[in-house]
């Protein structure tokens, strides 16, 4: 029985710029299932990072239904949008986002500041919670230029959970990764939609999207094919295949 | 997202750029210490003026002898003085609002005491004289009635005289002076007085009974002018006109003759001199007060460089939830914080200023309540006028846009 925790029909997006209409978005029809494992792929310009944005509630389409969790989004205003955000979504991003000269903990800790009826020892137990999740909870008290881009990367996935979210959303989140890192993050991704969590994520390598159970390929602003994964990836059975950077070093 | 949130993220931000925010406090810091110092020492500098004009002696009421026309040539005011002892007697007999009247005559010449001389003015008067200007001695005593009708050759020093002519700090009474070759004994030495507020040395006198001065040292029949005092502040004017009338009536004025006195009062002087000092004081401000509103501007500035520079961080807020509202009240919370801070240390510091100019200058200093208040509330008022287009601006980022901003 599906269960569609995202649903859109007919969205299209059109930016102008001065005289020019650039159509992103050409009538998309898609249904992301709750607690499905969802990559979007597709080439740059297909449309891909703005269909991001508009289920991440950080835009809204030209035209069309977004249903979020049962909620029509489209219709919503900025601070509506923002309280979605910060109830239903986690972003995780490719330049991980975190505020500089601050620490993991509070990083974590952000989004409960935005969103009411947390007291400062609750904020502080659940974003220690969040950072267990991802393992990192012995850095808590580093700030983030101390640490390295696969920890700041699981910050920033610590950051997206902290508020319990409905979906996940991660827009090319091992971009800025080596091989083996980028497997711990999805590995992270896994563990997270085992328990439940949607995740959508974005990505052009093809290696990442063997890790999700569906590939929903962009094209010129259209869903060109999806693809449901077959002998699916799981990162913890693919961690130790890679070999590490000390031993690629020594052979 | 309650208030108490709003507080801590702003303050987490500020401690995150520590040196850039005291700069910006400093402008503030400068302008409010800037506004309460210059405000304290021209009230000081105000209050002194008063201070040595009241000194003088309250309800003071002078009578200078006025310009008068001898075959189409006109003198100056004291020129030649058709003022009289009779006409002093006369105004306390018949003017019911004056209670002290006391003649005046001055004579400018050397006094010898021993090996020193000193060159000063020796004033006569009637021992009325002390209560007209409140002007009391510090040891000794007054001059009496009966050495006024006596004329006796007795003197009181003021501090600058008897320090010159008896060492500093001596108190030389029962010694003997010589004044134009006639030895004066001295019976009082006045309480000093200090500077007037023309910078005279009013301790620089000499005062004997008038008609000792009158008859062995001026040789006149006329007074230089004459000294009153009302029966109270209240009655100042009253006995200004009385006083106008009853001269009128004495000099036997015609009503189309002008008057050949004229006569003063130490609320004319005073307000004169407050004039001056509030024009001063106000000058001050205002130089003071256009640092505090360059401070604000730099206050804007440091903001709007901040919202750039911080763009990104702004779409990571609104990334995780953060509405425009949220974004407006961090961004005005942190220059009114930037600005508060700033006054208050700006209160301390302009404090600390003029108590050390009042320490090394010497000079009176009071900081009222009133410009301390105004000062942080123009601090605050800065702070929210010149944080709100920043923050205005940080709220209305598209979240996109700022995310991607490098």
């Amino acid at each position: 029985m599906a269960d569609p925790i995202i649903s859109v029909k007919h969205l299209v997006k059109i930016y102008r710029m001065g005289d020019v209409e650039v159509h992103a978005l050409r009538g998309i029809n898609l249904d992301i299932n709750r607690g499905e494992f969802a990559a979007i792929m597709g080439a740059s310009g297909s449309g891909k990072s703005t269909f991001m944005n508009i289920i991440g509630c950080l835009d809204t389409p030209t035209s069309g239904e977004y249903l979020l969790d049962g909620v029509e989004v489209a219709k919503l205003d900025r601070d509506e949008l923002a309280k979605l955000r910060n109830k239903k979504l986690g972003f995780v991003f490719q330049a991980f986002n975190l505020l500089p000269r601050t620490t993991a903990l509070e990083n974590v800790e952000l989004p409960l500041l935005y969103s009411n009826n947390h007291s400062s020892s609750q904020r502080r137990e659940r974003a220690m919670a969040a950072l267990e999740a991802v393992g990192l909870a012995e850095r808590a008290g580093h700030y983030s230029n101390q640490l390295s881009g696969g920890q700041q990367q699981r910050v920033a996935i610590a950051r997206s959970l902290v508020n319990d979210p409905v979906v996940i959303l991660a827009d090319e989140p091992t971009g800025n990764l080596d091989t083996r890192t980028s497997v711990e993050v999805i590995e992270i991704f896994q563990k997270l939609n085992e328990k439940g969590i949607t995740v959508v994520l974005v990505t052009h390598e093809p290696d990442i999207a063997q890790f999700s159970g569906r590939n929903i390929v962009f094209r010129d602003g259209k869903v060109s094919k999806i693809i449901e994964v077959e002998n699916r990836k799981i990162a913890a059975e693919e961690l130790p295949k890679i070999p590490l950077p000390m031993d690629e070093l020594e052979s | 997202m309650n208030i108490l949130n709003v507080f801590r993220v702003s303050y987490r931000s500020l401690g995150r750029n520590k040196l850039r925010s005291f700069l910006t406090m400093l402008g503030i810091i400068i302008g409010v210490a800037a506004v309460i110092a210059m405000l304290a020492i021209g009230q000081g500098a105000s209050n002194a003026v008063k201070q040595q004009i009241a000194g003088l002696g309250t309800n003071v009421v002078i009578v200078f002898p006025f310009a008068s026309t001898q075959g189409n040539v006109r003198f100056q005011a004291g020129e030649t003085s058709r003022l009289t002892e009779s006409d002093a007697v006369a105004i306390a007999a018949q003017c019911p609002a004056v209670k002290y009247v006391t003649p005046v005559v001055r004579v400018v010449t050397q006094i010898i005491a021993g090996t020193q001389n000193w060159r000063t003015s020796v004033m006569g008067a009637y021992p009325d004289f002390e209560q007209i200007r409140n002007w009391p001695v510090q040891s000794g005593s007054y001059f009496t009635q009966s050495d006024e009708r006596t004329a006796a050759k007795v003197c009181i020093l003021g501090q600058t005289v008897a320090d010159n002519l008896f060492g500093t700090g001596s108190i030389p009474l029962g010694a003997t002076v010589q004044i134009r070759n006639l030895p004066f004994r001295v019976v009082g030495i006045l309480a000093s007085k200090g500077q007037s507020a023309m910078g005279q040395d009013n301790d620089d006198i000499v005062i004997a009974p008038f008609s000792t001065v009158q008859q062995k040292l001026a040789g006149t029949i006329y007074a230089n002018m004459l000294f009153a005092s009302a029966i109270s502040p209240q009655a100042v004017n009253t006995a200004v006109d009385e006083i106008t009338q009853f001269l009128r009536i004495k000099h036997n004025l015609r009503s189309w003759q002008a008057n050949d006195f004229t006569v003063r009062t130490q609320t004319e002087i005073a307000s004169t001199a407050d004039a001056t000092t509030q024009t001063m004081t106000l000058l001050l401000a205002s130089v003071a007060a256009i640092s505090l509103i360059v401070g604000g501007i730099g206050i804007m500035n440091i903001m709007l460089v901040s919202v750039t520079e911080r763009t990104r961080e702004i779409g990571i807020r609104m990334a995780v939830g953060a509405r425009g509202g949220d974004v407006l009240t961090q961004f005005l919370i942190e220059a009114l914080t930037l600005s508060l801070v700033g006054g208050l240390i700006g209160v301390i510091l302009g404090v600390l200023t003029s108590r050390f100019v009042s320490n090394i200058q010497k000079w009176p200093v009071v900081i009222a309540p009133q410009s301390v208040g105004l000062a942080f509330l123009f601090a605050a008022v800065i702070g929210i006028f010149f944080g709100w287009y920043p923050a205005r601006k940080a709220a209305n980022l598209n979240p996109i846009e700022a995310l991607r901003y490098e």
